[in-house]
């Protein structure tokens, strides 16, 4: 009974907290670049403002371009009570969750494409081409990264239908089996946090306060989305990245019970910090050089697939 | 009791196709074609309703019939066991749809130019022959009802005979189709040799020896293959769908190509025949599995003709099926019950899943041709508006084939992922790598399907016409939809019903392979089905939670009303519907990267000088199998074939003249050996 009262403390942070997100990662940015920033809530001020607006929408759009952003935000909700948030099991875990958490977050990927497709703009199919196709390239690094901690425990002596959950997988004996020795898998998080910033359209792949249309990806699919319908989005995009931020804690905090609650967000914010020092750092890369990004994240996931087998 | 009522469905069948045969051979007039549409389409209504009572009354047992055959080898025996039903569902529920849906498009036709009571008999001569196949207990009676239901194809793929596209596809398919009944045919012949007796049952195989078995294996996977669409055995279905009437396409892509795959795990089962079945075998198919589908899938990312595209995307699921019965086998030789039953399972839910969203997608994809005339993705655009239900449909076809929930497709992937990921508890690392790597190829094929899907349904539906075929649309009222509705909502019903499908899928197989015996596999049974449990469970939580929130923001916006502007252009005006990006735009990307892989050819043309007037760019995928390797091979079998007409002249005395030298030379034969 903790347990469940613990997990769903935990949702609630997560749905509360998620949007203080983008506030650190501008304030990291800001800092590094010598200025004041936003403040941490401008998120919140923002999507209040949004729900507050009426739309304005393009009459080449239909059903596919209104549906879309609800659906986005469902998908990412639902990915995120799969996950084994703050070390305690989702009540809902199964053996494949991870594959429905994707293939979700995969479904809303889809209808953003094709909310931007119905505009019938030129940019925005531009961008959904590159969403499309960058998220194709991730996926197989995504499940490669997976494999791995589904063979570490099955080797541990985990059944098939517990090595194969989120719950188990991101729950804190992951973090115990580097502990004890397995030091190749810290090579995972830093593969998690590869394809977070590919994931959530960040610089080096994609940058999220560029003006020029032609070279953004998920910004400019979202163009012609204003009022609730943009705050839906805004927020969905939150809910994502606070649940590719867990799947690196998920790694890297080992079960402690109630503290691991506290780490897991701790690790949740400094994620962010370093999404924000990347941002600072970095200038986005050419697309290009994109699938070079990938492949090196692919390549690191191989790389430890094969230590972690070999083992 | 259900033989007998599936005796009578195929009686109606063949009762039905005597009767079109009637106006078949009247003269092309109104009155004879519209009679041969009605009676073909009650006929195949009758006989398919039948079938589905038989399958839905007992959907697991086995029954078995005996008849004379009238030939001195073989008998007639059928028999209905699991596998047989379950591979019966699409043959009958399909054939049903995609005749009412074929009865719809083919009023249209003009009776002068085709002979609809022949389009009618080889649709049901089709039906019979695939139910036959599928039920066939002798190899005589399997080998003719296979020639029936090759041949029968042919004439309804041929159906717009005018034209020399269509003609030639056809050509190819027939070709394909009996290069693959000759490796069955001496697949067959060597069976009965080995064997010494006609029977295609459990328990025949058991006197064969390891060579005989391994060789007797891969002459199938060479003549089930080829029906079935592995690389590269694959190349006649980008050919053949594309020129088939849409009905047809449905039909032959969700029922007919499934009997390669029946053929190929019948034949596994009965070779492997209760004892455990080379492992080399399911790496075998494993790995033509991964190739066929990933091949399917970068060719299908390529195409810009959406039925094109759609038979390549069914190589690619054909694919997925083969990996998934790769896995059972591969974990049936060793032993392992979770790997066994999840392939297997995993196999057999998506051959389900597939026809009954590959038929919804090919009927769409004939609607839209219907009402455009075209079905060039770079003419399309902006249907969604004129076509709601249309599109709502096709929608639902590519998210389900895309696998992603709350579909059916998804349910297929999630077991197939999970076979494979058991991979990792097999017993050296060279075989957890390979199978870990198949999964990531898996994952791979399902990453570049959702873009392939995107492109399909975003570029014939969204946006704004490309062209003038998509302007003019010949509206249809969506009455004459209902078959596409019905199968859409059976791609969500399969979805969040997973689970039951799922359980019955496995009472039914054990009795095929002996997976009882396997460790794991009550667990498998049982953690499986409470995925699929818990994966529709939050797949309709998902949908009404999505409805929920619509309603929320149209509360929202009750008052503040909503404003309609156009579509932002960055500040540029005057843009038209032409600057819209393509399918080729929208590959674009992706063939940077993987073009040579899609076998993509890039032609560009353009003025010279310093204020160029023209500029062309053309990319086509041609298929180059066709051209590098079968072209050049059946160029080469005609020269040979024609270098021998020397010896066929026509003139008679010179071939008497064979004819003695022929007796003389046995004459000395004879009389050496003695």
């Amino acid at each position: 009974m903790t347990q469940l009262f613990l997990y769903l403390l935990n949702l609630l942070l997560a749905l509360l907290l998620a949007p203080l997100l983008f506030g650190i990662i501008n304030r990291t940015k800001a800092i590094i670049a010598g200025r004041h920033g936003k403040p941490l809530l401008q998120s919140y001020y923002d999507l209040a403002k949004l729900c507050q607006k009426s739309e304005v929408i393009s009459p080449t759009t239909g059903l596919f371009f209104q549906l879309a952003p609800a659906l986005q935000l469902i998908v990412a909700l639902a990915a995120l009570t799969l996950l084994p948030l703050g070390a305690n099991a989702s009540p809902i875990a199964f053996a494949g969750d991870f594959l429905l958490a994707a293939y979700l977050l995969g479904l809303g990927r889809f209808s953003l494409i094709l909310a931007a497709l119905d505009t019938g703009s030129s940019f925005e199919g531009m961008g959904a081409s590159r969403e499309a196709t960058f998220s194709a390239l991730a996926e197989p690094i995504f499940f490669l990264a997976i494999t791995v901690i589904t063979g570490l425990h099955l080797d541990l002596g985990a059944t098939q239908d517990q090595a194969f959950s989120l719950s188990l997988l991101f729950g804190g004996q992951s973090a115990g089996a580097w502990l004890s020795g397995n030091f190749e898998l810290l090579l995972l998080p830093v593969v998690f946090f590869l394809l977070l910033l590919v994931e959530n359209c960040r610089i080096p792949v994609d940058d999220p306060t560029t003006h020029l249309e032609l070279t953004m990806i998920h910004e400019v699919m979202i163009l012609d989305h204003s009022g609730p319908n943009l705050a839906l989005i805004l927020y969905a995009q939150s809910l994502k990245l606070w649940f590719f931020a867990s799947l690196v804690a998920g790694l890297l905090v080992p079960d402690l019970g109630a503290l691991s609650s506290i780490l897991w967000i701790a690790v949740i914010f400094l994620v962010a910090c370093a999404i924000g020092l990347v941002e600072a750092s970095m200038a986005r890369l050419r697309l290009k050089r994109v699938t070079t990004f990938l492949g090196g994240a692919c390549a690191m996931a191989a790389l430890v697939l094969i230590f972690s087998q070999m083992r | 009791m259900t033989m007998p009522l599936f005796l009578a469905a195929l009686a109606i069948y063949a009762a039905s196709g005597l009767c079109v045969l009637v106006p078949a051979l009247l003269n092309y007039r109104k009155q004879s074609a519209h009679l041969a549409n009605l009676l073909g389409l009650l006929g195949t209504l009758a006989g398919s309703l039948t079938g589905l009572c038989a399958l839905i009354l007992a959907p697991a047992g086995t029954e078995s019939f005996q008849a004379p055959f009238g030939l001195p080898f073989g008998s007639f025996a059928l028999s209905l066991d699991g596998l047989s039903r379950i591979f019966l569902f699409p043959v009958f529920g399909l054939g049903l749809l995609c005749a009412v849906q074929g009865y719809t498009s083919l009023r249209h036709e003009r009776p002068s130019q085709h002979n609809l009571g022949a389009h009618w008999l080889f649709y049901l001569l089709l039906l019979l022959g695939l139910c036959l196949v599928l039920t066939a207990r002798d190899i005589v009676l399997f080998l003719v009802s296979w020639e029936i239901m090759s041949l029968a194809p042919f004439f309804l793929i041929d159906f717009n005979d005018g034209d020399s596209r269509v003609r030639d596809a056809s050509w190819v398919y027939l070709v394909a189709a009996h290069l693959g009944a000759v490796a069955l045919l001496a697949f067959f012949v060597l069976f009965w040799q080995l064997t010494g007796h006609t029977a295609w049952q459990a328990g025949t195989a058991l006197s064969l020896s390891e060579t005989s078995r391994n060789l007797l294996f891969l002459l199938a996977l060479v003549g089930f293959g080829a029906k079935a669409g592995l690389a590269p055995m694959h190349i006649w279905l980008p050919e053949a769908h594309p020129a088939a009437p849409s009905h047809v396409s449905a039909l032959l892509s969700g029922a007919m190509i499934n009997a390669g795959l029946y053929g190929i795990i019948r034949t596994v089962s009965l070779l492997a025949d209760h004892a455990r079945p080379p492992e080399w075998w399911g790496w075998l198919i494993l790995a033509a599995g991964l190739g066929t589908a990933l091949m399917g899938m970068l060719k299908a990312l390529a195409q810009s003709n959406v039925k094109r595209l759609l038979a390549y995307s069914s190589v690619e699921n054909m694919g997925i099926m083969t990996m998934g019965l790769g896995c059972a086998l591969i974990g049936q030789s060793l032993g392992h019950g979770w790997m066994a039953l999840a392939g297997l399972c995993a196999c057999l839910l998506h051959m389900l899943n597939h026809a009954c969203f590959k038929g919804l997608l090919f009927m769409a994809a004939g609607e839209v041709l219907h009402a455009t005339g075209t079905v060039n993705m770079a003419q399309l655009g902006g249907l969604a508006k004129k076509m709601p239900v249309l599109a709502v449909c096709f929608a639902t076809g590519a998210a389900a084939i895309a696998c992603l929930p709350p579909f059916n497709g998804f349910a297929g992937e999630l077991t197939l992922a999970l076979s494979l990921l058991d991979g990792s508890s097999l017993a050296t690392t060279e075989r957890q790598m390979l199978l870990l790597l198949h999964f990531a190829g898996l994952c791979a094929i399902s990453g570049l399907a959702l873009a392939l899907y995107a492109k399909a349904f975003g570029m014939v539906f969204l946006g704004q016409a490309r062209s003038g075929f998509a302007e003019n649309v010949q509206t249809q009222s969506w009455h004459s939809l209902w078959p596409l509705i019905l199968l859409a909502l059976g791609c969500l019903l399969l979805g969040l019903l997973a689970s039951p499908v799922f359980s019955q899928i496995a009472t039914s197989v054990t009795g095929l392979f002996p997976l009882e015996n396997l460790t794991g596999f009550a667990r498998a049974k049982a953690s499986i089905g409470r995925s699929l449990m818990l994966t529709g469970l939050i797949a309709g939580l998902v949908i009404l939670a999505v409805g929920a929130v619509m309603l929320l923001r149209k509360k929202m916006l009750h008052k503040r009303g909503i404003r309609f502007m156009p579509t932002w252009a960055c500040g540029y005006q005057g843009g038209n519907s032409r600057i819209q990006y393509t399918d080729a735009s929208f590959t674009e990307p992706l063939a940077r990267l993987l073009g040579p892989l899609m076998g993509l050819k890039v032609s560009q043309s353009q003025d010279k000088g310093l204020f160029p007037r023209s500029a062309q760019l053309l990319v086509k995928a041609p298929e180059r199998l066709r051209r590098a390797v079968y072209g050049p091979l059946f160029a080469g079998i005609e020269s040979v074939c024609n270098a021998l007409k020397i010896f066929q002249h026509g003139k008679i005395h010179l071939y008497i003249l064979y004819i003695l030298v022929t007796v003389i030379g046995l004459l000395i034969w004879g009389l050496m050996s003695n």
